[in-house]
């Protein structure tokens, strides 16, 4: 396996070949920030919250989809790049409707804790206040799309570990939304196998447990290292 | 009155809020008893008053939902040299601002009409009665905001130390862990 050697924040670190940028500062305890990455599936760089610099680059570069190259100088917390992951999460907050006060990821919400860290103290665009609906038909679960930011979790751990594929994206730009089979409500969904994944990956309130009120949804993700770990080293070890 | 030792001259306003916002103001218990000596409230839900008095701060719970806040909000800014969002419905439109996804004449229906009892139907041309805005707005999309001070409602020591920030001519400092 060859090892490059690069520079993150002024610090030298190293990964192994075809590791993302993302993944070696993790690593090396450099946190750069993310919604839709979760370690353990696919990455598709859909929050552009892990944009970093790289110098002699043009353009700023998605740090969960650009693999670690020899002598690469990498720059993740620099004031221009706080500045665009604020203006991101305001975008979020913006888009749909998000109240935390009455949600059920309220206290316990990726979106929520990233706008407070970066911090967000009002939201600079328009609201746009879109009418959108919440799909209760499933036995157990809800989909909240006022809530959802379209980061696509749910749509790779069912394909990725579950292997049942229900979810998926249709619609374009802002008419994009999460849909269960062929545009189906959930409860009728042929292939979900209830399995709940989705919902323990969900980053926002968009994904719950049928019975949780405001503040009361917790996820909790610790399978997914246990399946992929199981996967990878073919042992069910935590 | 020396002008360099007066006490600060603090208003509070209640927009379109559920005036959760300011019950978390009195649980400020006794401590309101020493802002009491830095401050001297000239305007609020609770007081009396006609015409909006010239202050140093004003917090402002509520969104600007209806008429008659647009208007008042726009003379309490002209009024006021520190101009807070006070708790989320000022911040963000909040729970206020949930109505906004549907047009004014459903929601209006929806509750003079449908779920009433009895129904005397939706009151229209009184002057009494302020008309709804075709959206329920954060107070920073009508006025200039000083500073945002978040929370549903923000607990009363967070209210403390920051208006005790401001009136000892501090930046304040809130640590949030969250956004709202
Ligand atoms: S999903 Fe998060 S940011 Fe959105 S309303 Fe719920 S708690 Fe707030």
């Amino acid at each position: 396996m060859s090892i490059k050697t690069l520079t993150i924040d002024g610090r030298m670190v190293t990964g192994a070949a075809g590791e993302s940028i993302f993944d070696v500062a993790w690593n090396n305890g450099i946190r750069i920030p993310r919604l839709c990455h979760v370690g353990g599936i696919s990455d598709v760089g859909a929050c552009r919250l892990c944009l970093v610099e790289i110098e002699g680059w043009p353009k700023l570069a998605a740090a969960c989809l650009t693999p670690v190259e020899e002598g690469m100088v990498v720059r993740t917390q620099t004031e221009r790049l706080r500045r665009h992951r604020k203006l991101i999460v305001e975008l979020l907050l913006a888009e749909r409707n998000h109240v935390c006060s009455v949600c059920v990821q309220n206290g316990h919400c990726e979106l929520q804790d990233l706008a407070a860290e970066l911090g967000v103290d009002h939201v600079r665009v328009y609201y746009r206040f879109p009418r959108l609906g919440v799909d209760m038909s499933h036995e157990r679960f809800g989909l909240d799309h006022n809530r959802c930011i379209l980061c696509t979790r749910c749509v790779r751990v069912c394909d990725e570990v579950e292997g049942a594929h229900t979810w998926d994206v249709a619609g374009r730009g802002v008419n994009c939304m999460i849909v269960a089979d062929m545009g189906e409500p959930w409860g009728n969904s042929e292939t979900c196998t209830s399995c709940g994944k989705c919902v323990q990956v969900c980053p926002t309130g968009a994904l719950f447990e049928k019975g949780k009120t405001v503040g009361e949804m917790y996820k909790d993700r610790r399978f997914l290292k246990y399946i992929v770990t199981a996967r990878e080293k073919r042992q069910w070890i935590r | 009155m020396d002008p360099v030792n007066r006490k600060i001259r603090l208003a509070t306003v209640w927009l379109g809020g559920c005036s959760g916002c300011h019950m978390s103001f009195l649980d400020m218990d006794e401590r309101l008893l020493e802002l009491a000596q830095r401050v001297e409230l000239l305007a609020s839900p609770f007081t009396d008053y006609k015409d909006f008095p010239e202050v140093d701060i004003t917090l402002v719970e509520g969104a600007v939902a209806n008429e008659e806040h647009l208007e008042q909000i726009r003379l309490i800014r002209r009024r006021t040299r520190i101009l807070v969002a006070f708790g989320d419905c000022a911040v963000t439109g909040n729970v206020t601002a949930l109505r906004n996804v549907f047009p004014v004449e459903e929601v209006l229906a929806r509750a003079f009409q449908e779920t009433a009892t009895p129904v005397v139907g939706v009151p229209r041309g009184n002057p009494a009665v302020p008309r709804l805005l075709e959206r329920a707005r954060p107070i920073h999309e009508v006025v200039q905001v000083d500073y945002f001070l978040q929370g549903c409602p923000p607990s009363g020591p967070e209210i403390y130390e920051f208006l005790m920030a401001l009136i000892e001519g501090r930046q304040p400092e809130i640590a949030r862990k969250k956004f709202g």
